[in-house]
């Protein structure tokens, strides 16, 4: 017996203008719960896709089903992150990971408890006052997490959320996503993440699937079940099975483009 | 010893550099020998200001003026700001309006001012509506500019939370556009003045600041056109400040980065 996917994409395709041609007859498919990132050349649609499942366009063609229901219906709003944090700079650090429940209409009192835990989780109680220009650009980007879960979203919608860090802030903030993923599930609210990321170690890293994707126009090409045992630690990525995932999943991309 | 210039802080800089101009002002008067009705030295209209102060002329006359700008910028304020954001929002309503915006500003207010007379009956509300059309596209311009400024990665956000379009009128653009709007409402209130300025010229009916700089012209009372144009920069700068105190309030994470 099989759960229902969370998220469901049917002979998606997706043009602009009617005429370039984004995406083309996408099929997938995402239990609830899971961890998938997506990884492709620049210019594969991989952001087009992500938008269409948020709800953000409509598909030219095909559907788009998140919890059973297209995305722009389904009652629960999505939490998403972008590759610039899209910090609001006339709020502090505390109202920024508030919009989301603010927007839902609780009041301050109401959603200071879970805006507390939350900066906690991200490691930023003590800049709840700061203002987003003051924090460097990893500070910033853990902000737009803690925003991203506010509002208890069964959806995170990741678009290259780290791809504007240095590598080392990167990994730390891709292993604290890890953890925050745990602890949502542990919680019995099973969090389901969308990630779409450049770099192919960290997609590998982080997911139970990775998707690969072509570009002009966009299709996926393969999918990379990971089997390694959770919860990953840094030091799994200099295992040899971790190794065989990314070449798997890098060969896929190269063939592509030598072809 | 003195600290350079530069490193004075402003209380300092200002009386300073106004007293030096004064002084030079005042040589050149005396050391050039022109008549007072030329070219009036600032002790003549300090003379003239103190005497217009006293008899309650220069008061009354401000009034008066102050009363016609304040209703000009904010009945300006009140027009643009909704015609902005339409503008900004509806690419239709802007192709069927600006056009006739634009070639509005082409005209020089001073020229549309007297047909204000002839339609406007009253005194006082042709003067103010001739600030109002000062005032306006200033600010018109600028809710344009501050609402196209709005970063369209934070309408994606807002779409993907589910907000409503109040909510993201009131949590993403009016804060948004609000610094840009802000500096457009600058502009508008010194124009303000000069609006008002030009609507008591073309209807100089026996009060206002503007009319009695119309009769101290005639009268060749030229210390008294300075005290009147010394009033008007006041009333200018007060305002101007104002706009920077409410910037100041409203923009306070500015400041903090």
């Amino acid at each position: 017996m099989t759960a229902p996917p969370f998220i469901q994409v049917n002979r998606l395709s997706q043009s602009f203008d009617g005429e370039t041609r984004v995406l083309q007859n996408i099929n997938l498919s995402v239990p609830a719960g899971a961890f998938v990132t997506l990884v492709g050349p620049s210019g594969a649609g991989k952001s087009t896709l992500l938008r269409l499942i948020a709800g953000l366009l409509t598909p030219t063609s095909g559907q788009v089903l998140v919890a059973g229901q297209p995305p722009h219906l389904a009652g629960d709003p999505i939490g998403i992150v972008f590759q610039q944090h899209n910090l609001m700079p006339w709020r502090t650090v505390y109202d920024n990971v508030r919009l989301p429940l603010e927007l839902k209409g609780l009041s301050r009192a109401e959603s200071e408890a879970r805006v507390l835990e939350l900066l906690a989780l991200v490691g930023l109680h003590g800049f709840a006052q700061n203002y987003p220009a003051q924090l460097s650009g990893g500070m910033a980007q853990r902000v737009a997490l803690a925003r991203a879960l506010a509002h208890q979203p069964a959806l995170l919608l990741l678009d290259e959320p780290f791809g504007a860090l240095d590598a080392l802030t990167r990994e730390r903030m891709g292993q604290e996503l890890l953890r925050i993923w745990h602890a949502r599930v542990w919680h019995a609210h099973p969090i389901t993440v969308f990630m779409v990321t450049h770099s192919i170690p960290e997609a590998v890293f982080l997911a139970d699937e990775v998707i690969v994707m072509s570009e002009l126009p966009g299709r996926i090409i393969n999918h990379v079940p990971v089997a390694l045992p959770r919860p990953r630690t840094v030091e799994m990525q200099a295992a040899p099975e971790f190794q065989a995932y990314v070449t798997r999943v890098r060969a896929s991309i190269e063939a592509r483009l030598h072809l | 010893m003195f600290a350079p210039l530069r490193s004075q802080p402003v209380w300092v800089i200002i009386p300073v550099s106004l007293l030096l101009f004064l002084l030079g002002w005042h040589f050149f008067v005396s050391l050039g020998g022109y008549d007072r009705f030329i070219l009036p030295g600032p002790l003549d209209v300090v003379r003239q200001f103190n005497l217009v102060i006293q008899d309650g002329r220069l008061l009354r006359h401000t009034w008066i003026t102050v009363s016609e700008i304040l209703p000009g910028l904010f009945i300006g304020l009140l027009v643009a700001t909704p015609l902005g954001y339409l503008l900004a929002k509806s690419p239709l309503a802007e192709r069927l309006i600006s056009p006739y915006l634009i070639a509005s500003q082409a005209i020089p207010v001073i020229a549309i001012a007297p047909l204000l007379t002839i339609w406007v009956q009253s005194v006082y509300w042709s003067r103010v509506l001739v600030a109002v059309l000062v005032v306006f596209f200033p600010i018109l311009v600028n809710v344009v500019a501050g609402m196209r400024a709005v970063p369209s990665e934070l309408y994606d956000l807002m779409r993907a939370l589910r907000a409503t379009s109040w909510q993201v009128f009131r949590k993403l653009e009016l804060p948004s556009a609000l610094p840009i709007v802000l500096a457009g409402l600058r502009v508008g209130a010194t124009l303000s003045v000069i609006g008002a300025l030009v609507g008591e010229f073309v209807q100089p009916k026996s009060q206002g600041l503007g009319f009695l700089l119309v009769t101290a012209r005639y009268q060749f009372k030229t210390d008294l056109v300075f005290v009147v144009l010394i009033t008007l920069a006041i009333i200018a700068l007060t305002l101007y400040g104002a706009v920077i105190l409410l910037e100041k309030r409203l923009l306070r994470w500015q400041s903090k980065s």
